[in-house]
């Protein structure tokens, strides 16, 4: 079983080393399909583990070597695969091996098709080494790679240059690239302390040392670490305030976001609650804080996305409503469903992504939705795949979405947190309405492409059928959640409704379906005979405000970015030039004069010599009858 | 009575005056008067020392010098001879070739 966990571990870093190598060189259609194939033996040993954990209920923990042996700290590279890790490692595997066979037609006219597998499948191992790790110390190792990762991925497109706001909100891939880097970088100070805060009351880094010594912490302590900890959830998972690089982190290309969106990256700061639920079990209002804060960030995220007019941010927006509910569910106490819906989830959403990558190669990378239209003829696989996903999102039964989603509504209900109930519900119509305005604007209604000359083309078949086990999963993962209850409180607190609940579930639920069927409802009426657009509407401040994603980049721009901008260069021009430089420079001046004068004294003549060594002499021998007497 | 700082004095006197030369003088040949008249003004300082303390090793040590001095003489005079061969002249103004 040992050499399984390092198979599935290291056959990412494999593949990206192979593609690495290949970087600076033409593209090879072989590096992919290599690649495609690594990640589907992680996948298998991924499976393999996943199955033995299931089998015999007990996690397999292994020690690579010892990596920081320092005084009393001890930190070795250790993994552990139990039911938390297992899960995670088989959702990454399978949904980055579609991308990765995606990735072979979606890149295939692009001149660094090697280094960008290169890139992807270092992002994968990255993101199993976070989920692996058994200390905070290898979470962090990874947490980092993943943001490294994410850089060069949404920079892939470096080369592009920078445009205004108003014509592309994320500006240039770099600006994007920078934008998430230093976002997250905000969030891992949160991060860092929690994990010091951790050892000098513990001594240890490891999950288990940690958590059994919980109760001898006092509980201002697990409150500050709890609340480090989640800051850095926060980044990585974008949530509010740190979430305006998700979106703009859509210049990445198109299989990146799926990877981004799904897999990798944003479900790390849900795992890591997961991870560290026994820290947030005993830390209520922080828990209770990250429930709220989850809930206003489903509803926030999902009203920006009812506005908004590019494919790729309109599902960019889902993920972080979705994230939200995530995290309600997680800071209500319901851990497992959370985990659950991360998973179901991060099916759907690839998937999504992944049709919005067939659309977007087929419209010559036009994103706007208000140019397409009528698509379900031209495209039908990728119709069928965005608008079951989109159902699956929307939450209607009996696809994966709804299981997962209604059960993190239903927690809210059981806490009795009724204003965090009727949000979500209310996010839930949102969400079915916006999808389908999506999936009726891009596919449905007038063929309103024609106007630009875009003569659009279905994706190769290859792609659409290695699309097909995500579109499998997101109809069938459902099924699953009485068993992945089973199987997951092995370890994470057995959430239960009350009786009380139980009794009104079915009630509940179907609230929650016909408030979703009616946003469906709602978008076909207006969006399914084609484009409507009414200036009444579009001018009106609510309307505005939302496009605008609430003006909070514009503020932060303004409020952070511009004085920031001048500080720096005030320091530059005074501080740095006037003071630190002139320092350095004025150093070597001294010198470099003092070497011209005294250069006069090398004349040539033995005479002059002479004398100078008399001078010196006698101030020698000066220096020393001084130092004599006194 | 001549005692030993009449001695002193006058090897200060001499030394004196050989410093002066070396440092004035600009023919090469006159320097070298100047440094032998440094050494000797040591060796009568060495002496009378060696006098007053009934200590032998001072006289030694004068005696070492005028070896070395005799050695120092004989190749210094040579190396002058070459250099006024191929200069023509002594005077180190007119010597002075490597200028930095």
């Amino acid at each position: 079983m040992e050499g399984l966990v390092y198979i599935a571990l290291f056959a990412p870093l494999v593949s990206s080393l192979f593609a690495g190598s290949f970087a600076m060189t033409s593209k090879k259609q072989f590096v992919g399909v290599i690649s495609s194939f690594l990640l589907f033996t992680s996948f298998v040993a991924s499976a393999i583990l996943g199955y033995h954990v299931l089998a015999t209920n007990e996690a397999i923990h292994v020690k690579l070597m010892d990596w920081i042996v320092a005084g009393d700290l001890n930190i070795p590279f250790g993994f552990i695969v139990d039911q938390v890790s297992v899960t995670m490692m088989f959702v990454v595997t399978l949904v980055s091996t579609v991308v990765h066979v995606y990735s072979i037609g979606y890149m295939d006219h692009d001149k660094s098709f090697n280094r960008f597998f290169s890139y992807l499948s270092a992002f994968v191992f990255s993101m199993l080494v976070l989920v692996m790790s058994d200390n905070f110390a290898g979470l962090f190792i990874g947490w980092e790679g993943v943001g490294v990762c994410s850089w060069l991925l949404i920079g892939f497109w470096y080369h592009k240059a920078d445009v205004a706001r108003d014509i592309n909100p994320s500006i240039s891939p770099s600006w994007a690239a920078n934008e998430a880097f230093i976002m997250n970088r905000i969030a891992d100070l949160g991060m860092l302390i929690g994990i010091f805060i951790i050892y000098w009351n513990v001594g240890s880094l490891q999950y288990d040392v940690v958590f059994n010594a919980i109760p001898n912490m006092t509980q201002i302590v697990l409150t500050t670490a709890a609340i480090a900890l989640f800051i850095g959830a926060m980044g990585k998972s974008a949530q509010f305030p740190l979430h305006t690089w998700l979106t703009d982190a859509m210049e990445g290309p198109t299989p990146v976001s799926a990877l981004i969106h799904a897999a990798t990256m944003v479900t790390a700061g849900v795992f890591l609650v997961i991870r560290a639920n026994p820290i947030f079990e005993v830390t209520p209002d922080v828990s209770y804080f990250i429930a709220a804060l989850g809930t206003f960030v489903a509803f926030f995220a999902a009203s920006m996305a009812l506005v908004n007019r590019d494919l790729k941010r309109i599902i960019a927006f889902s993920t972080l409503s979705q994230l939200g509910y995530m995290f309600a569910a997680a800071g209500l106490g319901a851990y497992w469903i959370a985990l659950f819906h991360l998973g179901a989830h991060a099916f759907f959403k690839a998937l999504l992504f992944l049709g919005a990558g067939n659309v977007m190669h087929a419209m010559d990378g036009e994103l706007d939705i208000f140019k397409m239209g009528g698509l379900k003829k031209k495209m039908r696989w990728t119709y069928m795949y965005m608008g079951l996903a989109s159902l699956t999102l929307a939450g209607i039964p009996p696809l994966a979405g709804f299981f997962s989603k209604d059960a993190i509504i239903e927690t809210a209900f059981n806490e009795g947190s009724l204003i965090l109930w009727a949000m979500l519900v209310v996010t839930a119509g949102m969400t079915a309405f916006y999808s389908f305005r999506q999936v009726f604007l891009t596919f449905h209604g007038d063929e309103r492409y024609h106007e630009f000359g875009i003569h659009p083309h279905e994706m190769y078949k290859y792609v659409l059928i290695g699309m097909s086990p995500l579109a499998i999963l997101a109809v069938i993962a459902g099924f699953f959640k009485d068993g992945f209850n089973d199987f997951i409180i092995k370890i994470l607190p057995n959430y239960q409704m009350s009786e009380h609940t139980h009794h009104l579930a079915l009630y509940l639920g179907l609230i929650v379906l016909a408030v979703a069927v009616s946003g469906i409802v709602l978008a076909y009426i207006k969006y399914n005979k084609g484009l409507v657009r009414s200036e009444k509407t579009e001018n009106s401040f609510i309307y505005k405000l939302l496009a605008n994603q609430y003006y909070i980049p514009n503020l932060y721009e303004a409020v952070i970015s511009k004085p920031y901008a001048e500080l720096s260069k005030l320091m530059w021009k005074n501080v740095d030039m006037k003071i630190v430089d002139a320092t350095v420079d004025g150093i070597a001046k001294v010198l470099y004069k003092s070497g011209d004068k005294s250069r006069g004294m090398q004349s040539g003549n033995l005479s002059n010599y002479l004398n100078w060594m008399a001078i010196g002499a006698i101030v020698l021998l000066v220096v020393a009858i001084l130092s004599l007497v006194a | 009575m001549i005692g030993l700082n009449h001695y002193l004095i006058l090897s200060g006197i001499l030394f004196t005056i050989g410093l002066i030369g070396v440092l004035r003088r600009r023919n090469l040949l006159m320097l070298f008067f100047s440094t032998e008249i440094m050494l000797n003004a040591a060796n009568v300082a060495f002496a009378a020392i060696s006098n007053f303390y009934h200590d032998l090793s001072g006289q030694m040590f004068a005696f070492f010098i005028v070896a070395i001095a005799a050695s120092e003489v004989a190749i210094g005079l040579g190396l002058l001879i070459l250099v006024y061969k191929k200069e023509n002249t002594l005077d180190l103004d007119d010597l002075a070739s490597m200028k930095g």
